[in-house]
């Protein structure tokens, strides 16, 4: 990761997830072009930017849900694409954005789902499949909901659920579409502990996340977007400056250090225009 | 355990020195049924509505072999079946009504188990092979090979089974942008029935009187036409078609989660989705060119089967043995409730579509 241009496709850098060269089209329009990626094994990565800056479609051609139109992604060392869906499924966990469940599904049916890739037609329930969903549900703090309809939750609890589902999936790799989005801040910041946790049990995470603040304070690299380029990686601290966060969003601001982390903290500039004086007073 | 990887012998450790050892309650009764690692997932309350209506339906057929012009008592019928008794109860039992009843069964499991297919590939309870044209493109076909061809039973079978298919590939093909979805299929199977309705009410005026007539009569979807030599082979084709089902069930089961988690927890969404499309379209094509086009049991039993069972997806299984019930059930009603003999479809769409219209003041009341 010492190559501030991005290296070039190399499977013997012990990445789990890398990506050369990739371009993913959407109806014949470029999203993302020739973008170069490496998520380094144990990192919690994430991946910043503006709306529409093609965080997601980075994100979910990395998981393999988007065909590449030019490059590769490897997974392990192998392009993505060679392995079979159930394949790709025991190496790498995806947390799609806005996840449905369906009508009536319990917690514990829901975190059971996550199971599909380790399951075979006569063999559908394992003493496995039971450690890892009873483990999942745990781990997430929802073993107490396990019996409930997934309807009935709040937000924060269902995202949680939904978290479960991924780890019951026993990847080493899990990547996450904005998991914070629509929680409050404590159910955020539960989120983020939760990520923290695994990266810290040896998982190795990728999330886009909206906060600055928050990436900055969990993630060990970062991946800032713009305009479908990358426009900086490598730790928070030499990645998240002034400079960037006013290329990349366009905001006027001043990065400090955070009083309890150390890690920087951004500060829009107070832009705001005085209040027309009142003739009234 | 010995059998199994280290690293899943490692979890179940944690697992149980979690304090965990007790089986997972998933707030559903269910029984894991195996040995030797082999082992299926059997929800009690899917289990016990599919053995009532099994219960029903073996009553449902105890009463179509005794009922009709030449009555028999159940202990003749059962005379008849065990081989006691012989003559004219056998010819009546075993070649006239137990080919119908066995006929009404089987195709009542397969139109619903496809509806069911549809309804959970699309997640849309609308979807279902009438509603998006299939019925009406096997009409098409079965009427071309009437009218153009002359219409032997052959021919009018393939006809049925070619305009089915085709009507399938059509829509596949109009909907599929990047891949499929849900509500443009039932959009472009809506319009592309209505367009083969209308190519169907012009051929049939076309035609001469008698013609129309026994071409009506099929297009309402009736049971009165079929013998021994049209249900045994229509009912050993559904019977090898439902034993292709749990090869494809437990990938689309996973699409309920949505195209994303389901590719992401290891389906190959486009093949899966493809398959299942493929066996519905096979289930309801084979029904179609021996009975025609019977409405609303694909799009009812479905959702009949998701309440009772109160399941989030719906079990197909279960699906199966309601739909059947339903069938033989309604084809009762139509042979022997109603003083005239009229297709069975007809009853059919009377009840499903009261049904529908319940469905629907349902829905609109929750959603308000």
């Amino acid at each position: 990761m010492s190559s501030p241009t991005g290296p070039a496709l190399d499977s013997t850098l012990g990445s789990p997830l890398q990506a050369g060269g990739l371009g993913v089209r959407y109806d014949r329009r470029s999203v993302i072009d020739d973008l170069d990626v490496v998520v380094p094994a144990g990192s919690f990565t994430v991946i910043i930017g503006p709306n529409a800056c093609g965080k997601s479609t980075l994100l979910r051609a990395l998981a393999g849900l988007l065909p590449a139109a030019s490059g590769a992604v490897l997974l392990d060392g192998r392009d993505i694409t060679s392995y079979s869906a159930r394949d790709t499924a025991r190496r790498l966990g995806l947390l799609p954005q806005g996840a449905v469940s369906p009508e009536g599904i319990t917690v514990a049916e829901l975190v059971a789902r996550g199971r599909y890739a380790h399951q075979r037609l006569l063999r559908q329930w394992s003493a496995a499949d039971e450690a890892a969903v009873t483990d999942a549900l745990r781990v997430t703090n929802v073993a107490d909901l396990a019996t409930r309809p997934v309807d009935e939750l709040s937000g924060g609890q269902r995202q949680r659920v939904w978290i479960a589902m991924v780890l019951a999936q026993q990847t080493p790799l899990i990547l996450l579409d904005e998991p914070t989005t629509y929680l409050d801040i404590a159910h955020q910041i539960e989120v983020l502990n939760l990520l923290h946790d695994l990266n810290g049990h040896g998982r190795t995470i990728v999330a886009v996340l909206h906060d600055l603040n928050q990436a900055a304070r969990y993630a060990s690299n970062i991946i800032a977007m713009h305009d479908g380029r990358i426009v900086a990686t490598g730790p928070p601290r030499t990645t998240i400056t002034t400079d960037l966060v006013a290329e990349v969003f366009g905001l006027a601001n001043v990065v400090i250090s955070d009083p309890l982390t150390g890690t920087p903290l951004v500060v829009p500039t107070d832009t705001r225009r005085p209040h027309p004086v009142a003739s009234g007073g | 355990m010995t059998d199994r990887a280290v690293t899943d012998r490692a979890v179940t450790d944690r697992a149980v020195a979690a304090g965990t050892g007790r089986p997972l309650d998933v707030g559903r009764r269910r029984v894991v049924v195996g040995i030797r690692g082999l082992t299926v997932v059997i929800g009690l309350r899917s289990a016990l509505v599919g053995a009532a209506f099994f219960v029903a339906t073996l009553g449902f057929v105890l009463l179509a072999l005794t009922l009709g012009d030449f009555p028999l008592t159940p202990a003749e019928v059962v005379g008849v079946v065990t081989g006691q008794v012989h003559g004219l109860s056998s010819t009546v039992v075993l070649e006239w009504r137990l080919p119908r009843a066995l006929a009404a069964v089987l195709f009542g499991a397969a139109l619903a188990v496809a509806g069911g297919i549809f309804q959970t590939v699309t997640r849309n309870p609308l979807a279902s092979p009438d509603i998006i044209g299939l019925a009406n493109g096997s009409f098409t076909g079965m009427l071309v090979a009437l009218l153009a061809l002359g219409g032997s039973w052959p021919l009018l079978t393939a006809g049925s089974l070619i305009g089915g298919l085709l009507a399938a590939v059509l829509i596949y093909l109009l909907a599929y942008r990047g891949g499929l979805h849900g509500f443009r299929f039932i959009v472009v199977g809506i319009g592309i029935s209505a367009m083969l309705a209308s190519v169907n009410t012009w051929m049939l005026l076309r035609a001469e009187l008698e013609t129309a007539l026994f071409a009506s009569a099929w297009g309402a979807g009736t049971l009165n036409s079929v013998t021994a030599a049209t249900a045994v082979p229509a009912g050993l084709c559904v019977v090898l078609l439902l034993a292709l089902l749990p090869l494809v069930t437990p990938g689309i089961r996973q699409l309920d989660l949505g195209d994303d988690v389901a590719s992401a927890t290891g389906v190959a969404v486009g093949r899966a989705r493809l398959a299942a499309i493929t066996l519905a379209v096979c289930l309801v094509s084979v029904v179609t060119a021996v009975a025609g086009p019977i409405a609303f049991v694909a799009l009812a039993a479905p959702q009949i089967t998701r309440r009772l069972t109160r399941s989030p997806g719906i079990p197909l299984v279960t699906t199966g043995v309601v739909g059947g019930a339903l069938l033989l059930g309604s084809d009762l009603i139509a042979q022997h409730v109603i003083p005239l003999t009229v297709p069975v479809g007809v009853v059919t769409v009377v009840l499903g579509g009261s049904y529908l219209v319940w469905l629907l003041i349902h829905e609109s009341r929750r959603r308000a």
